[in-house]
């Protein structure tokens, strides 16, 4: 097993740990920005240096249901998409959690038209919360390849056997280039084993009319199974900090234990927010950045004690506030939130600016970056 | 005469209406498939005739998946059982707003792509399962509960679509004909790649005839010749023997049209309409089988 080190998209990286993993079947349909990852996979499929059946289908919702039809065979599939490639596929992200298939996807976050926009921003995955999927968001390149194989190891075992998104800032990662080390998982994601899969042998119905206390057992047994994702996710990144040598948490902390300010953000904001925090803490606040990870399933033990809150949501849920704001404050009444709306289609976000959404916070409002203030 | 197996692959406990001709059908195709088949069944009557959790009619596998959605879950599924070097006969049963109108995008995606399974359309003529709504495979003139004057515009001719797409074997059929059924089954699963077959699905309840008339019905609409039975394996375009001895002399579609209560409100005019529309079509189709045969 030899890692190197090699220059890459966030895109391409997702590809790369797509081919290490070996999946049997790739379905999937081209999206800006995240058509690199199945171009990338088109190539090693036809150079012959992946050994898998790509299936370029003619809809995302058909890229997702023909996951859905060939991952209930028993085998390893993987598709990737974005914005409004994802919401195309909305009806099937329900069929393929509910039949407890471990489909693994490439989620490129990307806004929602009209009008149309490729920037990024967290909407699209946010709307696909209740979906019964896995969310991690990632931050760097190398966290984009990593989280993806892990990813299969997580959705495909058998204390959980739901899907799992990896999401990914649009251009913001997908595109830009940095160094990671290519490490080869070997035997770390190991063969799938689906103990509903179709044999025609025993032959069963998948998907059949279902009374309504049945019905209600299978939807509780989701959500039993979310639990238990977290201690899969929990076991999974630290097998894999053990063999590999890097270390993920469902929520990665910053300089947090003493702090009295923290900035909570999802992907490459809450990477960004390190920078301000280092800047803050020169000026002599006591600032630190939560960044969330695993958004499904929800993190259960946020240290928020005495600490006030800067939510950054890359999103906005209309006539309610900031997803990831409403959600912490759900999870834990006592936490002090200061909502800060920004990053929407793209949105340029400084360091210096979250350096700013500190020093300017107001515990308990929603401040829209950008806005003039008379206007909010 | 065609041996057709005595062994019955569907259990005595379906939740059909009574005479339900799409059951009839499915009896002979799961016939012709054999063990090592699983059926795809998006949202229609047979995702409800197969009965209620935890219990079965087929004694295949059954996929049930969402309406728009049949042929794109029988692609990641055949593509995988070949990944893994399994024959498995993949088989979507569909109804006609499941395949003509909703589900449309996903079949012509994998009949272009040239996916290794059998799309089978039972075609009832409208949304049977939640009460007989309008598909665009409803024929002009019936009553639906959506087209409660008759519906005023044609029936979309699927076939036609399907054609564009050069697949290598295609084929109509009719629940009355199960020999017919089951050798077009028989012959559909021999050969690589996508095949359709049409089947036309008389529906007591929707069509407003006696439960016990379900094959006299379909007879009717076969030896009239508004439904023609034919097969076209690559080039080669075949009239079925019912119809080719239907064409010989075709009764009127009149007769037809009035064994049924959807056709109540037909009148004399759309009546000569749907006849000349018959007609028309009977050429069509005897001038394509000469052209097959000639160029054979």
């Amino acid at each position: 097993m030899s890692d190197k080190l090699v220059m890459s998209t966030g895109n391409k990286a997702m590809a790369a740990a797509v081919k290490m993993v070996k999946p049997t079947v790739v379905a999937a349909y081209p999206i800006t920005p995240q058509t690199e990852v199945i171009e990338a996979i088109a190539e090693y499929v036809g150079g012959g240096e992946m050994d898998a059946r790509y299936i370029p289908v003619e809809s995302e919702h058909s890229a997702m249901t023909a996951c859905i039809g060939a991952s209930i065979t028993g085998i390893r599939v993987f598709t990737a998409t974005s914005s409004h490639g994802l919401l195309y596929m909305h009806e099937m992200l329900h069929w393929a959690a509910g039949a407890r298939l471990p489909i693994v996807m490439g989620q490129i976050n990307r806004t929602l038209a009209p009008g149309w926009n490729i920037w990024a921003e967290h909407s699209d995955a946010l709307s696909q919360r209740d979906t019964g999927w896995l969310q991690v968001y990632v931050s760097t390149v190398q966290e984009a390849y990593d989280a993806t194989i892990m990813a299969f190891r997580i959705a495909e075992d058998n204390r959980v056997l739901l899907p799992v998104m990896i999401n990914m800032d649009g251009f913001l990662l997908s595109h830009i280039m940095q160094p990671f080390e290519m490490t080869e998982p070997g035997d770390f994601v190991p063969q799938i084993s689906l103990p509903h899969k179709i044999d025609v042998n025993d032959p069963k119905g998948y998907g059949a009319m279902s009374p309504s206390d049945i019905h209600f057992t299978f939807r509780h047994d989701m959500e039993k199974a979310m639990r238990a994702s977290r201690t899969v996710i929990a076991e999974t990144e630290a097998a894999f900090a053990k063999r590999f040598g890097r270390s993920y948490a469902p929520i990665e902390e910053y300089l947090c234990d003493d702090a009295d300010v923290v900035i909570v953000a999802m992907g490459t904001l809450g990477k960004e927010a390190e920078v301000a925090a280092d800047i803050l803490r020169k000026e002599g606040v006591k600032a630190g950045v939560m960044r969330i990870r695993w958004l499904r399933p929800f993190p259960i033990d946020m240290k928020i004690e005495g600490k006030d809150l800067v939510v950054i949501d890359r999103d906005y849920s209309f006539g309610f506030g900031g997803v990831v704001a409403g959600e912490i404050q759900a999870r834990y009444p006592q936490a002090k939130i200061a909502s800060v709306i920004a990053g929407l289609g793209g949105q340029e976000v400084t360091y210096e600016d979250m350096a700013t959404f500190v020093r300017t916070r107001k515990v308990g409002t929603e401040f829209w970056f950008g806005i003039p203030s008379e206007e909010q | 005469m065609t041996e057709i197996p005595k062994e019955e692959m569907l259990l005595k406990c379906p939740s059909t209406c009574a005479g339900c001709g799409s059951l009839l059908a499915l009896r002979y195709i799961l016939k012709a498939a054999g063990k090592d088949t699983v059926l795809v069944i998006p949202a229609c009557c047979n995702s409800v005739i197969q009965g209620v959790y935890p219990y079965m009619l087929h004694t295949v596998p059954v996929y049930n998946i969402a309406f728009a959605a049949a042929a794109a879950c029988a692609s990641g599924m055949s593509e995988a059982f070949r990944a893994v070097g399994k024959k498995t006969n993949v088989i979507v049963y569909a109804g006609d707003g499941g395949t003509a109108d909703i589900g449309i995008q996903a079949l012509s995606g994998a009949l272009e792509r040239g996916e290794d399974f059998l799309y089978i359309c039972y075609d009832n003529e409208a949304y049977g399962n939640t009460g007989m709504q309008r598909s665009g495979a409803t024929p002009l003139g019936a009553i639906t509960t959506t087209t409660p004057n008759g519906k005023t515009v044609n029936k979309k001719d699927l076939d036609r679509i399907i054609e564009a797409h050069n697949l290598p074997y295609q084929a109509t059929a009719c629940a009355s004909y199960p020999a017919d059924i089951y050798n077009k089954v028989k012959k559909a699963l021999s050969i690589p790649g996508p095949k359709f077959i049409h089947i036309l699905a008389p529906c007591p309840p929707g069509w407003r005839t006696p439960s016990e008339k379900t094959v006299e019905i379909g007879k009717m609409a076969v030896k009239s010749g508004i439904w023609v039975l034919w097969e076209k394996e690559y080039d080669k375009f075949t009239i079925s023997a019912p119809s080719r001895a239907a064409m010989k002399k075709p009764s009127p579609v009149a007769d037809y049209l009035k064994a049924q209560g959807r056709f109540r409100k037909v009148d004399d005019a759309t009546a000569a309409k749907i006849q000349a529309q018959v007609d028309k079509n009977l050429k069509k189709i005897a001038a394509e089988a000469a052209y097959s045969e000639e160029n054979a």
